[in-house]
């Protein structure tokens, strides 16, 4: 890492801890759903945009770690923060076991099996069979969390939602790290490797079947994570806030924000919490329409992502003193 | 014979291939001595890239057993190939070209490296250390290769020649025994197949290799090899030094195509 990127990213971190004393509670409730997805989005780009597998159906792993967290403070009164980690694991299983068979499919039906999955999951959840846990049509409501006493204990007081938001940040952090180690390092290498070209990587020893269900998993995980924290959040689960359309959301956002860039996740995932707002509030009537100009104007302007937009705005600036951009480009 | 039974590095024994009605390698039998360059000649289509991929395990053969340091390949996963100690380069580019050529190295290395997606993600310190030498090992490599300046351009930027060097880089990575390059002077100008020569021969000096090359410059291939060995619709029609090879009756006609 450069000394540059170093310090961009201490004060990002640092502005991001102060937020939510300069913003209203509303405003932090949205950014800590932008952490949310920021974390998904992670998770697809490593499988999307490293690994080359398209997946249309990562809502449904995060309809699976939602739904793992809502049933384990429901049922079983876990405390909030332990269904993260259980979610996670579970998603890691469901990725891995799902990226096995899905190793026959190349491309595009890979992308038609993912879809199959994201479309079967909202009658999933709706299903007689699991309505007992699952509450069903009518989902699950979940309690807010407080933050901790020991917090009020040592003076720092903090709101529900600010609490949640720096909660959030921390587990968006330690992914992120996560997510850096595995992408540049050995891992990572192999990933973009078969991406790249699989005959070759695997003549140099990648394992490519079990390095591409193990990538399914990892991002089936992040993704489940971010359903976790994304329900303990909004305070609520229902099987119709898990359709199709968030899996190709997901998909739009990490288009947008940057294939193959792990801060494109962070791009994306405002893109996705912002802009249809944004939309809807320059046109009650037809929103999406907006929402769909103002898709075209990024991916028309920004052909390789914001990320990519950034890398480029940065190298002109620093008049190629900087390094070259690390992150491999699809 | 150019090795006597049990001294083969590389043993290919009566292997046939067929592509549906067509049939690549029809009983295919030689031998590669430790130490040696053998030259694998043949017209277009005679089943030599063939051949290369059943040693790599790309693909199936029919029938007939490839055997390397005396241990049958056909039971090997193709992923196991390259840290038996099998190396090799592609007649037509296989670089990870989004990749830097460090990189490409590094991934080359793959199978000498530990740590898998656990000891990574938590960058424990064995997985460090093994990224740490392969980094180390990947640019003593760029140096024996000239390829130094170019350790952080992406792949798909340099021009061809270039392209093929850091693909011998990358198949050296591994510290192989057995190199296998296809056509390592295809598409080189005068000067750079001259290079290549000097180069094959200075690394089979210094990295003690065995190498199995398929080569259409006939001056190339014949200066090079210790052995070599000819195919014609995938049978072998002639074996031998160089210098027999080359009056061989049956090779004239193949390249003759009467
Ligand atoms: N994957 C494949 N599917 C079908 N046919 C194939 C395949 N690979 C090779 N062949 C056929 O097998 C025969 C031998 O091909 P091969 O590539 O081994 O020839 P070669 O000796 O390497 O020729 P060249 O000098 O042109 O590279 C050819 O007829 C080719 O069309
Ligand atoms: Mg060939």
């Amino acid at each position: 890492m450069s000394k540059k990127v170093v310090t961009v990213t201490i004060l990002l971190i640092a502005a991001a801890c102060v937020l939510p004393f300069v913003v209203s509670n509303y405003r932090t409730f949205q950014l800590t759903l932008v952490l949310v997805y920021a974390i998904a989005l992670l998770g697809l780009n490593i499988l999307t945009g490293y690994n080359g597998q398209i997946s249309l159906g990562h809502g449904a792993f995060y309809a699976i770690g939602a739904y793992t967290a809502a049933m384990l403070m429901d049922q079983a009164g876990m405390p909030y923060w332990a269904t993260i980690p259980i979610a996670g694991a579970v998603c890691l299983l469901a990725g891995f076991l799902f990226g096995l068979p899905a190793l026959r499919l190349e491309g595009l039906y890979l992308a038609l099996a993912t879809f199959a999955l994201a479309v079967s999951m909202p009658p999933i959840l709706k299903s007689h069979l699991l309505e007992r846990w699952s509450g069903g049509v009518q989902g699950i409501v979940i309690v807010k969390p407080d933050p901790p006493a020991f917090l009020a204990d040592v003076g720092i007081k903090l709101n529900p939602d600010q609490w949640l938001y720096y909660f959030a940040l921390a587990i968006a952090l330690v992914l992120f790290v996560i997510g850096w180690n595995l992408i540049y390092g050995r891992i990572g290498r192999a990933l973009i490797a078969i991406r790249d070209h699989h005959t070759a990587a695997e003549a140099m020893g990648i394992n490519t079947a079990l390095y591409k269900s193990l990538a399914f998993g990892v991002s089936a995980m992040y993704t489940g994570i971010a359903g976790a924290l994304g329900a303990i959040a909004v305070q609520f689960v229902a099987p119709d806030s898990f359709t199709v359309f968030l899996s190709i959301t997901l998909l739009v956002g990490i288009v947008v924000g940057g294939l193959a860039s792990l801060s494109g996740a962070i791009y994306g995932a405002l893109f996705i919490q912002f802009v249809p707002n944004i939309a809807d509030e320059l046109s009650k009537a037809a929103p999406w329409a907006v929402f769909g100009i103002f898709l075209i104007g990024f991916v028309y302007l920004m052909p390789t992502g914001v990320a990519g937009a950034m890398r480029a705005l940065l190298g002109r600036l620093g008049r190629g003193k900087l390094s070259p951009p690390k992150e491999a480009l699809p | 014979m150019a090795a006597e039974a049990g001294q083969a590095l590389l043993r290919v024994q009566d292997v046939a291939v067929r592509f549906g009605g067509i049939v690549a390698l029809d009983g295919v039998s030689f031998d590669v001595a430790p130490g040696r360059i053998v030259g694998l000649i043949g017209p277009n289509g005679a089943g030599k890239t063939t051949l290369f991929n059943c040693i790599s395990r790309l693909y199936e053969c029919d029938r007939g057993d490839i055997a390397f340091d005396g241990v049958s390949l056909l039971t090997v996963p193709r992923h196991r190939v390259a840290g038996l100690g099998i190396g090799r380069t592609f007649q037509n580019l296989a670089l990870f070209r989004s990749m830097s050529v460090l990189d490409n190295v590094m991934v080359g290395r793959h199978c000498r490296s530990q740590g898998g997606f656990f000891a990574n993600a938590l960058r424990l310190p064995y997985a460090v250390h093994s990224d740490a030498t392969a980094r180390d090992r990947a640019r003593e490599l760029l140096a024996v290769l000239d390829l130094e300046r170019f350790a952080e351009t992406r792949v798909a930027d340099l021009p061809f020649g270039t392209q093929k060097r850091v693909e011998l880089a990358r198949a050296l990575a591994a510290q192989p025994r057995l190199l296998l390059l296809d056509e390592p002077a295809s598409g080189l100008n005068h000067e750079e197949v001259g290079a290549i020569g000097e180069l094959i021969r200075a690394l089979r000096e210094r990295l003690r290799l065995t190498i199995l090359v398929v080569e259409h410059h006939m001056q190339l291939l014949m200066s090079l090899s210790d052995w070599v060995v000819a195919l014609n619709f995938g049978k072998r029609i002639a074996e031998g030094t160089p210098a027999e090879v080359r009056e061989h009756p049956e090779l004239v006609r193949a390249y003759l195509g009467s």
